[in-house]
């Protein structure tokens, strides 16, 4: 690791105005991606903003119609929270399927949405539960907030503070995590809610998460497996590696869609 | 340099390090607890697993400064004079380790696992794992030990 100067912050103004008089500045929530990436030195950042001793940023609130997250709240504490558990527990069992228990334990909801990585777990559940990011500045819909490999709608030092999912009539989530890293090979969220159903998937596409509108209609006309036969997202866009050639990348999107259809509706 | 107060094993510390001292690091090094491994240092193999307020982290993958004001016991914490840890003993016990190397950070994500679940099932305690690589034993007598050493630490208290 380079060298960098360290600040940990105390309000959110605080972190702001630190991150900006640094030269070049990042934000460290639970520093499960960032320092492993301080490490091999793909970024070098002068200054980094620890976000930790911002009072309340942790927390999540569950009510009866929503939950709202904090940015800093931990994987794990999202996978072990009784309200969330009751009312969103698809929510609960994809953060409780991140990593493993030691990266559960520190990382976080808001560094994992801000960091985008297009094999993360949390961008579906945005993005396939028509989720609102919350900022230090603004309200950012679900669908406005990815933009790309690693890339969101965040400005140059605006802090991602939390999350407010609004509660499903159903939904399922599937993963096919890599075996080593627990990264998604291939990740699908499936919902239906109030304002209709969706399909996000993760790990396989070229810019990231992305929606698939012909699933999510012929799933509005019936909500089940077998309304998705047929139905292959092109594997023109998808990502193609070492781990998963891209027309199985394909071939995955639709049996884990039907797959997670099936656990909405079991 | 940044000065930073942690309690380790029950013992109050104050240090001088760097802002890009890793916790593993300052443990090894400057507070010469050698029994934290470093095996990977890229976050996949939980030799450094060690326990912050009472949870189990990599310690490879935390600043030191961000411990600062914090909790840490790492497994020359768990015994109690000669008396092993009953996870220790459980290890022991089973031959749940070969060469060892991975062993304090296999204790480690034992008991912050055991302690919130005092009667897991092989499947539970497998996954449990999914944090922690050995090379040698193929699991087998680590999870064995796991699942007797979780029985013993909840017959203890």
């Amino acid at each position: 690791m380079k060298e960098f100067s360290y600040a940990r912050a105390t309000s959110l103004d605080g972190a702001a105005a630190t991150f900006k008089a640094a030269g070049e500045a990042r934000y460290l929530s639970g520093g499960q991606t960032l320092i492993p990436v301080l490490k091999q030195r793909l970024a070098s950042p002068t200054d980094l903003v620890d976000l930790a001793g911002v009072p309340g940023l942790d927390q999540i609130v569950a009510t009866a119609q929503s939950i709202s997250i904090g940015g800093m709240a931990t994987h794990a504490s999202v996978a072990a929270h009784v309200g969330l558990q009751s009312t969103i527990p698809v929510l609960a069992e994809l953060a409780g399927g991140i990593g493993d228990p030691h990266v559960r334990n520190r990382g976080t909801i808001g560094g994992s949405l801000a960091n985008n990585d297009p094999a993360a777990d949390y961008p579906a559940a945005v993005l396939g539960l028509d989720a609102i990011v919350r900022t230090s500045k603004r309200q950012i819909a679900g669908d406005d907030f990815f933009a790309g490999l690693f890339t969101t709608a965040l400005e140059e030092g605006e802090i991602l503070t939390g999350v407010e999912f609004s509660v499903p009539k159903r939904a399922g989530y599937v993963k096919f995590p890599h075996p080593a890293s627990r990264f998604c090979l291939v990740a699908v969220m499936v919902s239906e809610g109030p304002k209709g159903v969706r399909v996000a998937v993760t790990g396989a596409g070229q810019e990231g998460v992305f929606r698939v509108a012909a699933m999510e209609a012929a799933l509005a006309k019936s909500f089940t497996p077998a309304a998705l036969d047929g139905i292959k997202v092109p594997p023109d866009n998808l990502l193609s590696d070492i781990h998963a050639q891209a027309d199985y990348r394909a071939h995955l999107i639709t049996v884990l869609t039907k797959r997670a259809v099936a656990k909405a509706i079991a | 340099m940044p000065t930073i107060s942690l309690t380790v094993n029950r013992k109050a510390h104050t240090v001088e390090v760097a802002p890009n001292a890793l916790l593993s690091a300052v443990l090894r090094e400057t507070l010469g607890l050698t029994g934290t491994h470093i095996g990977c240092d890229t976050s996949q193999c939980g030799a450094c697993t060690v326990h912050v307020e009472g949870r189990s982290i990599k310690s490879c993958t935390m600043l030191a400064v961000q411990a600062n004001g914090a909790n840490v016991t790492t497994i020359e914490g768990m015994a109690d004079g000669e008396t092993l840890h009953p996870m220790q003993a459980a290890f022991r016990q089973h031959h749940g380790l070969q060469c060892g190397f991975c062993t304090p950070g296999m204790i480690m994500a034992a008991v912050a696992f055991a302690d919130a679940n005092p009667a897991p099932t092989e499947a539970q305690v497998r996954r449990s794992l999914e944090g922690n690589l050995c090379r040698c034993t193929g699991y087998q007598n680590i999870v064995d030990a796991i699942m007797t050493g979780a029985r013993a630490m909840h017959a203890r208290s």
